[in-house]
């Protein structure tokens, strides 16, 4: 491998396209010498988010997420479980990340995509220990009766930074989460109050008086970064993922902490000084999300 | 700010390292490498003809197989068998056997803590066993960290349920086999102070992390030391077999 100026009198004679497809690293960093980013993005720009809520109107929470053209739709479903006995007075969450071979040609049908799972762990792991959800807020009855939140999230268009989308998905899905209204019933096993009965007064008093909202504190959010040589890239494409082979995740909650850091292996080592500017640029993105999700979550209210 | 220690060691103090290498008869390479009482045996079969779907004809490919002590493998098998292949790929040499896949199996003898590093550390001795083409030797540690921000180093499975959170931090040993394009330091920094791989579990501040991060790096470097050491003196009677 020489340097980019090596090829210079190809990329001369050759098509852009070409070229393109020949050369991809070097037709990037030709892009990344001039600070810019094939896509006309500075280098730590992410791309423009999108989220609306209440996508699916079968599920109690829902939303759809899209950083560029990555997208992503969560919706929760709630069910009664018994808690478990070590923790008797909390509910539970399950999270199921799921990618249909509609969403990227590297996906075969039957065959799941290996990254599907680890997405699944991770978004766990991060949405738990981030400290969002109070599990004691989804008790019913002590010992007896808990919500149990399924989350899925299915990627729709895989186009990179699947973690920051689903993330940003699953967040804004338990924003829009509202908890059905049960009662128990004679036999003493909880049943749903069908909506039309909401608000009339019932023979059985109803566990919550309302569909209530969950409270949530310290959400978490990310952003992926790579690294190749000296350069820093927010939020990458599946193209850049593709042949610049170094990412970096980092999760910050909105108290500030860091919620993880994710780098598994990658080309490019990370030092101390990346690290941290990774953190920065982490800290600027949350505060850009969470505008759009406060204005995601205003915008539902008024309709 | 001393906390005790279930086993008395200081919070800076690692567990016994023992490594053995070419444990298993028909693998091309294996070690089985103990912390204290976690323990992991790996075996590298290949490189073998031809790559899967979807993976870099151009380049050699890295394919781990994780086996739990007992059960079926789920969710946390997966990321670790996720993250060891990533781990092991950044630190082989692909160029040279291109079109090939090596094989690393990792098999669970006990799990006491600080599982991932201790794999990390196997699948690296038992990849030197192999003889496969390294660009340098990996070193994983586990760093835990305690309420009161008190970092301790490889947390027993017990220590690691207690603590509020925990980081498993993969860094290059320090000498050179092959030397990169780039020089050596960026900004000043040593290129053993890169960080190959960082899996977290739990809220931490920014500067605990850093913190942690500097902890593991001053103790990689003796278990770089004690890897080094392991692998000397068997080249040297290998290098008869080899020939």
């Amino acid at each position: 491998m020489g340097t980019p100026n090596a090829v210079g009198d190809w990329s001369s004679e050759m098509e852009v396209s070409a070229f393109r497809r020949l050369f991809p690293l070097r037709y990037y960093e030709r892009h990344l010498s001039e600070s810019i980013r094939p896509d006309a993005r500075p280098l730590k720009r992410a791309r423009d988010t999108i989220v609306s809520l209440g996508a699916v109107a079968s599920s109690d929470g829902s939303a759809l997420a899209k950083i560029g053209s990555t997208t992503m739709l969560a919706a929760i479903k709630m069910e009664v479980m018994t808690p478990s006995v070590d923790s008797p007075d909390e509910g539970s969450v399950a999270v199921e990340f799921h990618m249909p071979p509609i969403c990227s040609p590297v996906v075969r049908p039957g065959r799941p995509a290996e990254v599907a799972p680890v997405t699944s762990k991770q978004l766990f792991d991060c949405l738990l220990s981030s400290g969002m959800i109070d599990l004691k807020e989804l008790s019913l009855i002590k010992g007896k009766a808990a919500w149990m939140a399924y989350l899925d999230i299915y990627c729709l268009d895989a186009d990179g930074a699947l973690f920051d989308a689903a993330l940003l998905s699953a967040v804004a899905a338990f924003s829009h989460l509202r908890i059905p209204v049960v009662s128990l019933n004679d036999e003493g096993r909880m049943v749903m109050v069908s909506k039309e009965l909401e608000g009339e007064k019932l023979d059985k008093e109803p566990v919550d008086k309302e569909r209530r909202k969950l409270s949530l504190k310290s959400i978490p959010f990310s952003l992926t970064c790579i690294l190749h040589k000296n350069y820093i890239l927010a939020d990458p494409t599946f193209e850049e993922e593709s042949i610049m082979e170094t990412f970096i995740t980092v999760v910050l909650n909105s108290s500030g902490q860091l919620v993880s850091l994710y780098k598994s292996g990658g080309p490019v080592l990370a030092h101390t000084s990346a690290i941290q500017e990774c953190v920065a640029l982490t800290r600027q993105r949350m505060k850009e999300l969470e505008e759009i999700i406060d204005e995601a979550i205003s915008t539902m209210e008024i309709d | 700010m001393e906390i005790d220690r279930a086993d008395g060691r200081n919070p800076n103090q690692l567990r016994p390292l023992s490594c053995s290498r070419g444990v298993l008869n028909r693998a091309h390479g294996s070690a089985s490498w103990a912390q204290g009482n976690t323990q992991v045996l790996a075996a590298v079969y290949g490189p073998k003809a031809g790559t899967k779907k979807n993976e870099n004809p151009e380049k050699a490919s890295v394919e781990v197989i994780w086996k739990p002590k007992t059960g079926q493998i789920g969710k946390q098998e997966k990321e670790y068998e996720m993250v060891l292949k990533r781990t092991l790929q950044s630190i082989c040499i692909l160029t040279i056997h291109p079109n090939t896949t090596t094989s690393v199996i990792v098999q669970v003898v006990h799990d006491d803590g600080a599982l991932l590093p201790c794999a990390i550390n196997a699948s690296c001795a038992a990849l030197v066993d192999a003889g496969i083409p390294l660009k340098h030797l990996a070193v994983a540690i586990c760093c835990c960290l305690a309420d009161s921000g008190l970092v301790m180093l490889d947390p027993t499975k017990l220590e690691e349920e207690k603590m509020k959170a925990f980081v498993y931090l993969v860094l290059p040993n320090s000498i050179l086999s092959v030397l990169p394009e780039e020089s050596s330091s960026v900004k000043g920094e040593q290129m053993e102070q890169g960080l190959i791989t960082s899996v977290t579990h739990g809220v931490m501040s920014v500067d605990d992390y850093l913190h942690c991060l500097e902890r593991g790096r001053a103790a990689t470097s003796k278990m770089s030391d004690f890897l080094r050491r392991n692998l000397q003196p068997q080249l040297s009677s290998d290098s008869s077999k080899a020939g």
